[in-house]
């Protein structure tokens, strides 16, 4: 095994030119466990915690270019305002020491159905920036997720940032474990509002082998929304519209059996949390728009 | 590969280490600090938490080539760690001399049996009081939610972080 | 590095600060009984220097790895180790062949489990081979490269498929003692307990429930691993340092396959990191002191956390069907009950928890007319043995379900019923043991009832809502919605030490002599000392006796006798029992060299009665009659005794009678949960706890391990348990990501009552204490789930899918 450690991202992206099966590690926390386990014997560990600028974000106008190797910790403590979703799912994350080390490019490079990122990041709306020495990319979130942990890099791709819009409404994240702790998402569920555009977006981890948007859920509720002119009233939604966008992302799932939860449990969690989160946001949307009315 | 770092304020050299070697393996086989523990190798116990230039952080999950130039602080130079904070050069006299605080609050509560996960906690638990020196139980219950111990119910170990808090705050007043 | 020389001597540990000792009339001298000493080792565990079993280092150390069977049931048709013996930095490899002797088979009790496998497998995670390599990573990969080939065998799984007519034989030609008496090959033990008429009494019943309950397997999920550092030594002897529960059975195990005489065979206990039962069996100690002998070279063998869920045995499972029947005025007329205890591929402890679960079935409580009966299998699961609670653990669960359930029948309070039916001093077991020292059942569940409940919706203040006080915590899953509260109680009934007629003994060596102007007391036991505090104790008893103030515990080694195991809640009582008899030998010998110095100088020395107390001989009166150093001066005394408790019997084979405990302790619980019951997501609120402890000889000590038992207890009630595929037989979730124990965020407060009621048989008056509350904190939790969601709940642990109707 080879340990190479670049010290500047134009250094990464050649070593991972070079070799393209050298395995990215920054935060450890997949990697490790894999070596630890002799799961995993890589022939090159690219180490990228010595290139600062992914360790960096910035808020620009509509968004905030986040750095891939950005700790969990950093995320929910500073960008609680422009990322509410993401903010809520890094606070899930395993353990403080985990989300002090772990960040978001991990998740994704992982590509794990579990990660706690990504229902929030398919629900705010993300692109994944990911270069290599031939130039660079925007991957849209909704085409990043390929098959059961695997995503849409080049071998010789290192993923730079996650863009991912400044939130322009309430949004929300919930995650089902048996531990109130430190616990790997039996299944998990990330819903953003969009008032700006009249959409909802919603993401789902660990119910289908890919974590997933429940599009027709969302096609029915934007329409929903939209018949009743709620988005201008701020009126409740109701009960039967709650109901019916929880069995469609209950419907959206593809999920199996296995040692953490039955796939009839996730299908019905995910019901549970999709209607749970949209009372919590619209409430919260209606409490904004009757504070600026 | 050869590795330096800092560790405990020392400046620390292994060589031939393997590069799938964990900062953990390397401190604990290589440097003579097996304080630190290994009781899950998977960052799902928390027994092996070390800062890492100041951030706690499980020392398996990393990998010794990361902690090249980095500094280290394991359970054994946590009392010089928490006596420079608290700007003496050792730590509290007396029978508890050469202790931190929180080491001090851990033996005195009773929140030791077996002890293995204590230096991960104790790490842990230093590092939070630093941070929020006044802490409600909620707040010392999600900071220590990292750190699994199999002994105690965790009640002596939220009775000792209370004692740790009450005496720090009673030292700084005084 | 750690030298395993300076591995774990420790001297007193002081008292606290900052916390009021108590002082009781027998302990006048600081520091002894009944004081919440600190404990000796604990400046060595807060500070990392407390050397573990796996922090063993020796120069020119080599590592040892354990090859593994991969299926549960097979013959191993060949072993090809070229490929890893020709791996640069490999020292040795070794398998069944390469065993030195003719004895290749060890056991607690039965030796029926293969140092090595031979010839087949019956477990998934059977030891196949082993290597020795210079770094762990080599010897991993060196153990990948052995090529074993493998023919699959049938499996059985569950009692039908291990009692069928054809079904395979787990251990062909069974010679063990208790082949003779069971049904089937397969099961390796039954224990009926048979008293009165259930059947005829069954007919007298006003109200009958029934019930099927079914019991996952639970692990010990102790934190320090499985780990130990064999040295050779230049006799041709070798020297273990390990982390082990009892230091003399490991050695009666190892030796004979080791081929070497007891007396090569050296033992010093490492620092243990957790026990619980999981290390009563051998895991790594006979592996690394073969790897040893056969290279010449120290071996340390480290198991991660993967194969510490395949080096020790497990709680049963179980599966439990119980009928309890009660007049209308709320008498328990007759309990019914058959245990099925799946034992695994080994024997391990199982007979001896047969045993328990057969005597223990009943729980606290008088019934006349008993039927139960209660088997362990072999299968080709994982091997079950000791855990905390060893066997009464199952069958609280169930009973108590059922106490719950007649209570409803009979329309009578569930806590009243069972103080209604509750045990006594005097009572009768099913055994027909009668009960000679206090029982406070009825009073112990009095006092959880009243302790005050914990404020409702405490999650809630004006600033909004804490999720980490909510079901699902920081995972935001609920602000409130969904969120029943439910409260449970239970109480359990464990007996203390080793039953059925084991010769269950300790031995203490104790030292007195002068150092530096200053008595000063060496107490030397083989005690392991696993985190239970142990050793604060022997050291408290030695300043009580003798009166002195600086008290030395010899590290544990096989250089002093037996000291049995720590386990059965029985080290404070039994070499607990053994320190104190060997210090009033010790005092009856200064007494006598005192008398020869001075007894001429002062009448006092005559009297009867004489104490030694801070440091001085005193009468009865309180005259001081000449200080220890002058008594003592240069002279060293020394005694080393083995010590008993009352003898025990054996149950009698068909009918279960006799008296086959020593002591019975008993603990009530009151849990108070929240469930989230539409996502079946539980927030135990409060675990709170009443348990008599006889006395409490470091109270501090005492609420440690009932906190800490009740928290295994909730474990296996919302989340703990290895999962077994039942097609394959192999364990589906071995790591610390999916077998969950509680966090801080999963444990409530656990307030604790303590009651002393002393037992005039044991040392003090005191009761053991460990296990009683691993007992009744589960019960209590699916009682109060049960509360709150009005769901049956037949099965612990329950997971999210019961509540919801997903499962």
């Amino acid at each position: 095994m080879d340990f190479l450690r670049p010290a500047g991202w134009e250094e990464a992206l050649a070593a991972k030119a070079e070799h393209p099966t050298a395995v990215p590690i920054a935060g450890g926390t997949d990697v490790m466990v894999e070596i630890n386990f002799g799961h995993r014997r890589p022939e090159y560990l690219l180490d990228l915690t010595r290139i600062p600028e992914l360790h960096e974000w910035e808020t620009g106008e509509d968004g905030v270019r986040l750095g891939a190797s950005v700790p969990y910790t950093k995320i929910m403590e500073n960008l609680r305002a422009e990322l509410p979703g993401l903010a809520l799912a890094s606070h899930t994350v395993a353990s403080p020491q985990i989300r002090n080390r772990g960040g978001v490019g991990g998740n994704l490079g992982t590509a794990s159905p579990a990660g706690d990122a990504h229902p929030a990041l398919l629900a705010a709306g993300a692109e994944v920036e990911a270069e290599s020495v031939r130039g660079s990319r925007l991957i849209p979130i909704d085409a990043f997720y390929t098959g059961v942990k695997r995503n849409a890099l080049q071998p010789d791709e290192l993923i730079r940032a996650v863009h991912v819009r400044k939130a322009d409404g309430p949004q929300q994240f919930s995650k089902v474990g048996t531990r109130n702790a430190m616990v790997i998402a039996v299944c998990a569920f990330g819903l953003a509002l969009h008032p700006d555009t009249r959409t909802v977006r919603t993401g789902i981890g660990s119910a289908a082998p890919t974590p997933i948007r429940a599009r027709a859920a969302e096609e029915f509720l934007n329409a929903a929304l939209e018949e009743g002119g709620s988005w201008d009233s701020g009126k409740a939604v109701t009960p039967s519209v709650a109901q019916r966008f929880a069995e469609l992302c209950s419907a959206a799932c593809a999920p199996i059996d296995d040692v953490r939860g039955t796939a009839d449990y996730r299908r019905h969690a995910v019901g549970v949390m999709a209607r749970r989160t949209l009372t919590w946001t619209w409430e919260s949307y209606r409490d904004t728009s009757k504070g600026a009315s | 590969m050869r590795v330096n770092l800092t560790v405990n304020g020392r400046p620390q050299q292994a060589d031939d280490v393997w590069e799938g070697e964990s900062l953990l393996y390397v401190l604990r086989e290589r440097l003579g600090l097996p304080g630190s523990k290994n009781a899950c190798e998977q960052g799902e116990c928390g027994s092996c938490t070390v800062l890492l230039d100041g951030v706690p952080v499980c020392s398996c999950l990393v990998a010794a080539g990361q902690a090249e130039g980095r500094e280290v602080v394991t359970v054994e130079g946590l009392a010089d760690h928490a006596g420079r904070r608290a700007g003496g050069t050792g730590a509290r006299t007396g029978e508890g001399a050469g202790l931190a605080p929180i080491q001090q609050a851990f033996i005195d509560a009773g929140a030791v049996q077996c002890g293995f996960c204590t230096p991960g906690l104790l790490v842990a638990a230093d590092e939070m009081l630093e941070r929020n020196p006044d802490p409600t139980d909620e707040d010392i219950r999600e900071a220590l939610s990292g750190n699994l111990c199999r002994c105690t119910g965790y009640e002596k170990i939220m009775d000792a972080v209370r004692l740790a808090a009450a005496r720090q705050s009673e030292g700084g007043r005084a | 590095m750690t030298s395993p020389e300076l591995s774990t001597a420790f001297e007193q540990g002081g008292t606290p600060t900052g916390i009021p000792a108590k002082t009781t009339q027998d302990s006048r001298t600081r520091g002894g009984i009944g004081e919440s000493t600190l404990r000796p080792d604990g400046t060595l565990k807060v500070t990392g220097e407390f050397a573990y079993s796996s922090d063993m280092w020796h120069e020119d150390m080599l590592w040892g790895q354990t090859l593994r069977s991969t299926v549960a049931h097979a013959e191993i048709l060949s072993i090809d180790v070229s490929e890893a013996l020709a791996t640069p930095g490999v020292h040795a490899v070794m398998t069944y062949d390469d065993l030195p002797t003719g004895v290749r088979h060890y056991g607690l009790e039965i030796r029926d489990t293969p140092v090595l496998a031979h010839g087949k497998v019956r477990h998934h995670g059977e030891p196949v081979a082993l290597v020795a390599a210079d770094h762990p990573e080599i010897a991993r990969r060196a153990a990948a490269r052995i090529r074993v080939e493998y023919k699959e065998l049938p499996i059985v799984t569950d009692e039908a498929s291990a009692t069928a007519p054809d079904a395979v034989l787990v251990h062909e030609n069974r010679t063990d003692h208790y082949c003779a008496h069971v049904p089937h090959p397969n099961v390796l033990h039954r224990q009926p307990v048979i008293r009165g008429n259930a059947e005829q009494a069954a007919r007298k019943a006003d109200f009958v429930v029934r019930g099927e309950y079914r019991f996952g397997m639970q692990d010990q999920a102790f934190l320090g691993p499985e780990s130990g550092l064999a040295v050779p030594e230049e006799d041709g002897g070798v020297h273990l340092h390990i982390a082990t529960q009892w230091l003399h059975s490991d050695l009666r195990q190892m030796a004979p396959v080791l081929g070497l005489p007891p007396e090569k065979v050296r033992m010093t206990l490492a620092g243990v990191g957790g026990a619980f039962g999981g290390r009563e069996d051998l895991s790594m100690q006979i592996h690394a002191c073969l790897l040893a002998l056969r290279t010449g070279r120290p071996v340390k063998i480290v198991y991660n956390r993967f194969e510490s869920f395949f080096g020790h045995v497990h709680r049963h499972p179980a599966k439990l069907s119980y009928e309890h029947g009660a007049t209308r005025d709320g008498r328990l007329t007759h309990v019914r009950a058959r245990i099925v205890l799946d034992g695994g591929a080994y024997a391990s402890a199982s007979p001896a928890v047969v045993g328990n679960a057969a005597s223990l079935g009943v729980g606290p409580y008088e019934v006349d007319h008993v039927d139960v009966e209660a088997l362990a299998l072999y299968t080709n699961n994982p091997p079950c043995g000791a855990m905390r609670g060893f066997g009464a653990v199952q069958a609280c669960f169930a009973y108590e379900a059922q106490m719950d359930r007649l209570a409803d029948a009979v329309g009578m309070d569930r806590v009243e019923f069972r103080r209604l039916n509750a045990m006594s001093q005097g009572s009768v077991m099913p055994t027909g043991q009668r009960v000679d020292s206090p029982a406070p059942v009825a009073e112990l569940l009095r006092r959880v009832k009243e302790m005050p409940m914990p404020p409702e919706r405490q999650w809630e203040s004006s600033e909004g809502v804490d999720l980490r006080q909510l079901p699902g915590g920081l995972s935001n899953t609920t602000h409130g919605e969904g969120v029943v509260r439910g409260v449970g109680y239970a109480v359990g009934i464990k007996n203390v030490g080793f039953s059925e007629g084991f010769d269950d003994y300790s031995t203490a060596k104790v030292r007195m002599e002068v150092v530096a102007r200053e008595p000063v007391v060496t107490v030397h036991t083989a005690m392991a000392e696993v985190g239970q505090g142990g050793v604060t104790v022997q050291a408290q008893i030695a300043r009580t006796e003798l009166g002195v103030t600086r008290v030395a515990i010899h590290p544990a080694d096989t250089r002093v006798g037996s000291a049995g195991s720590t386990s059965a809640s029985r080290q404070t009582y039994v070499t607990g029992g053994a320190v104190k008899h060997a210090c009033e030998l010790v005092r009856e010998r200064v007494l006598e060299i005192g008398r020869r110095r001075f007894g001429s100088r002062h009448p006092g020395w005559a009297t009867a009665g004489l104490l030694l107390e801070g440091g001085k001989v005193v009468t009865d009166g309180g005259e001081v009659l000449a200080d220890l150093v002058d008594v003592v001066r240069d002279e060293v005394v020394e005694v080393e005794e083995e010590w008993r408790h009352r003898p025990t019997e054996p149950f009698d084979p068909r009918t279960g009678q006799g008296n086959g405990h020593v002591q019975y302790s008993f603990a009530a619980h009151r849990a108070v949960v929240e469930v989230d019951t539409e996502l079946g997501l539980v927030k135990v609120i409060e675990l709170a706890c009443a348990q008599d402890v006889g006395r409490a000889l470091n109270p501090l000590s005492v609420t440690g391990q009932i906190q800490g038992g009740t928290t295994q207890g909730l474990g296996i009630a919302v989340m703990e348990e290895i999962v077994v595929d039942p097609r394959t037989a192999k364990v589906r979730n071995p790591s610390f990501t999916d077998y969950l124990i509680p966090t801080i965020l999963d444990t409530p407060t656990i307030p604790v009552d303590v009651l002393e009621l002393a037992d005039d048989h044991a040392p003090y008056g005191l009761r053991g204490v460990g296990e009683a509350p691993t007992l009744s904190s589960t019960p209590a939790v699916l009682a109060a789930i049960r509360d709150a969601t009005g769901l049956e709940l037949n099965r612990t642990p329950v997971r999210p899918e019961h509540l919801t109707g997903t499962a």
